[in-house]
């Protein structure tokens, strides 16, 4: 029975208690390679594929389109070809048999969000894993901690991997004072005070890119790598059509068109996620400080503050990562990079590349930091 | 992970973050310090079902019980507004206003038109609504409608505790008076509400379910139900589209026509009276603009023309259920 193995609803970030069925990119009887894409799968904020764990052969598909099943609920069975059908079916029969989904709210499993007070402002941030050498994970502007739900566990496998949301951001303090990478960088260094972390593997996406690698030039002794994902701080073009609309778009009709944007695939854009996005946009201080941030970061159309040349000085490893399809901050900057670097472009993604091919980022980030 | 609270504390804290934001802030009603007959200080009860609790201590002198006398104290509410303040008056159960018309729908909903613009009347009037308390006919009925039908008044039914909040903050900021409608049922209901201030803004309708076979329209407690209905719908292969109008006035007849277009089938949920109803509103709006596209008649699953019956079990006949959406939604659905 060993050599069965299941396909189950995956949990992407701490809300989701089910998810539906979007549909299957493989049939019953396809050889399976591990790390395929099996089946499409969406919760109420995002879409994504379901990835084999193990090679075999597609040998049932449990759920069809539009079908609705809690998390680790049964989607599919991977066996090789020599399994007799009688003893699947008998695997299927006891996992539904002794299958109970999770009971309750989502909090009552598993870590949750806390507030850690850093310069006298409250910062939101989740702590996943134990041990090793930490990493800390930096969203971008207009982001928050959950930009990374497709990668925090997974990174959290052999460490400690704390996201966090920056001021002006998620459910941290609005108030993001000079508004300048070099205060957005202090805080983050701040904050791993405040958690105890000396140094870290510091993963930043877009503007939390410019300000990992800010961290990294004003206190070089508490990074031990950087990974760059769709980074600002490479090179001066952006998509400031982007960053003004998101700024001021008060509406879903406003919103929607934008953050499809951020994706290669806008389909992926669900209306959960825009409104949680309108949510955010509608507290009191966010316009202000997004306004502030923008300004500061990206007046006259381009990014104000370019560290590409300095990558090298720094001495230290660093991983870039880019969808190519980037509409936001474009993929030439990944090329444009030297010193100790590596690259990794991932075709047919966006801007938020770390979701859109979450598997891949997250291998190429786990190979990166050893 | 967000924070979870009660729409009663949501209301209240939308009360308590203005207040303290704005000195021009100022709760007044029946009981709104005291009530259950204490001598308002010590044991401030907060209103009959304690909405109002520990505002009077935080914010002295701001919140105000006033005589059983809503013609009055809504009457001096709609003043204050008019000389600068932003007052907050709760009328109690809506079934009361009654008594109070002239207030709100010729004086106060009028005063911006009469005066050419130059006057501006920042009142909100809260109230609670419906069915389901045994509290009889004459303190049960959902009356949004009979206020959506004056020009002049924004009526926001907000239908969960994060709406509560953003929408009374938005409503205590509004220049205009507007009526805050709270349905009695939804006070214990939980959810997830930031701490921070926000705001909700009218006219926009909250999409709160997807679904391409049947859109259903539903007001303030009635969401619930008709994600009941359609949780079961869903089982049985019919995928609802569930709308939240939030503000019956505005209407944000732009969502609901948009997916009427997507859908070609519209169940309206209403808890009121049948005639001139937001059931009926809305069924119109939709006949009148987006007829090609429908595929079925338009069911309205509303209350009766009666009052609402005293006897428990008359009372959830009355009440519009999860059976009698799901029976309207497979109607159209399978219509031929």
């Amino acid at each position: 029975m060993s050599d069965i193995h299941t396909i189950t609803m995956p949990k992407w970030g701490l809300s989701m208690q089910e998810g539906k069925v979007n549909g299957w990119l493989k049939q019953v009887g396809d050889a399976i390679e591990k790390g395929q894409e099996i089946v499409e799968v969406e919760s109420e904020k995002i879409a994504g594929a379901v990835e084999a764990g193990v090679s075999g052969v597609l040998r049932r598909q449990l759920a069809g389109e539009e079908d609705v099943l809690p998390v680790g609920g049964l989607l599919g069975v991977i066996a090789d070809a020599s399994v007799a059908d009688a003893d699947i079916d008998a695997f299927v029969a006891d996992f539904q048999a002794n299958f109970k989904p999770a009971e309750g709210d989502a909090e009552d499993q598993g870590p949750t969000t806390q507030k850690i007070e850093v310069n006298g402002h409250k910062l939101r941030y989740l702590k996943r894993g134990e041990g090793g050498e930490p990493m800390v994970l930096i969203h971008g502007f207009g982001g928050d901690l959950n930009n990374w739900l497709f990668n925090h566990e997974a990174l959290a496998a052999d460490r400690e991997v704390y996201a966090l949301d920056l001021p002006g951001h998620g459910e941290s303090t609005k108030d993001v004072g000079e508004g300048t990478l070099d205060a957005l960088a202090d805080t983050v260094v701040a904050f791993m005070d405040a958690v105890g972390v000396d140094a870290a593997h510091l993963v930043g996406h877009s503007m939390g890119g410019a300000v990992s690698l800010t961290v990294a030039a004003r206190h070089p002794q508490r990074v031990r790598s950087l990974s760059l994902i769709g980074s600002a701080g490479l090179g001066e073009e952006i998509n400031t059509g982007y960053i003004e609309g998101f700024v001021s778009a008060a509406n879903r009709n406003a919103l929607k068109p934008l953050l499809g944007d951020l994706f290669a695939d806008s389909s992926l854009v669900t209306r959960q996620l825009v409104d949680d996005l309108l949510k955010y946009k509608r507290l009191e201080g966010v316009g202000a400080a997004l306004g502030t941030l923008s300004g500061k970061l990206f007046a006259n159309g381009r990014q104000n503050s370019v560290m590409a040349d300095q990558l090298a000085s720094l001495g230290k490893p660093v991983l870039v990562i880019w969808g190519e399809e980037d509409r936001i901050i474009p993929v030439a900057h990944a090329q444009a990079v030297s010193g100790r670097v590596q690259v990794e472009v991932f075709g047919n993604r966006g801007h938020m590349v770390q979701m859109e091919a979450a598997n891949d980022v997250n291998r190429a980030i786990a190979r990166f930091v050893g | 992970m967000a924070r979870k609270i009660t729409y009663q504390q949501a209301i209240n804290e939308a009360l308590d973050q203005e207040m303290g934001r704005d000195q021009n802030v100022i709760v007044m009603g029946e009981d709104v310090a005291g009530g259950a007959g204490s001598p308002g200080e010590q044991d401030a009860w907060g209103g009959v079902l304690g909405v109002t609790r520990g505002l009077y201590h935080k914010h002295p002198g701001r919140v105000i019980d006033t005589p059983i006398s809503e013609s009055g104290y809504v009457g001096a509410a709609i003043g204050a507004a008019c000389v600068g303040m932003r007052p907050v008056a709760e009328l109690m159960f809506v079934d009361f206003l009654g008594v109070c018309f002239d207030q709100i729908f010729n004086q106060a909903a009028k005063f911006r038109y009469m005066f050419g613009g130059k006057a501006e009347t920042p009142v909100v009037i809260r109230a609670m609504y419906g069915a389901g308390f045994r509290a009889a006919a004459q303190h049960s009925q959902c009356l949004y409608n009979l206020f959506t039908h004056i020009p002049g008044l924004k009526v926001v039914v907000p239908s969960n505790p994060y709406d509560a909040k953003g929408l009374l903050i938005q409503s205590i900021r509004d220049n205009d008076p507007v009526i805050f409608l709270e349905h009695k049922a939804l006070y214990t209901m939980e959810g997830e509400v930031p701490e921070e201030i926000y705001t909700v803004p009218f006219g926009e309708a909250a999409v709160v379910r997807e679904g391409h076979d049947v859109t259903i329209v539903a007001i303030g407690r009635m969401v619930q139900k008709a994600q009941e209905a359609a949780a079961d719908l869903q089982k049985q292969g019919i995928h609802c589209e569930i709308i939240d109008p939030r503000t019956t006035s505005p209407l944000d007849t732009d969502t609901i026509l948009e997916s009427v277009e997507k859908t070609g089938r519209l169940v309206v949920v209403d808890e009121s009276h049948p005639r001139c109803s937001m059931a009926s509103d809305i069924a119109g709006l939709v006949a009148e603009n987006a007829f090609g596209s429908l595929k079925a008649p338009i069911r309205q699953v509303t209350g009766y023309h009666a009052p609402v019956p005293f006897s428990d079990a008359l009372e959830e006949l009355y009440i519009p259920s999860a059976a009698k959406i799901i029976a309207a939604a497979k109607s159209v659905k399978e219509y031929k």
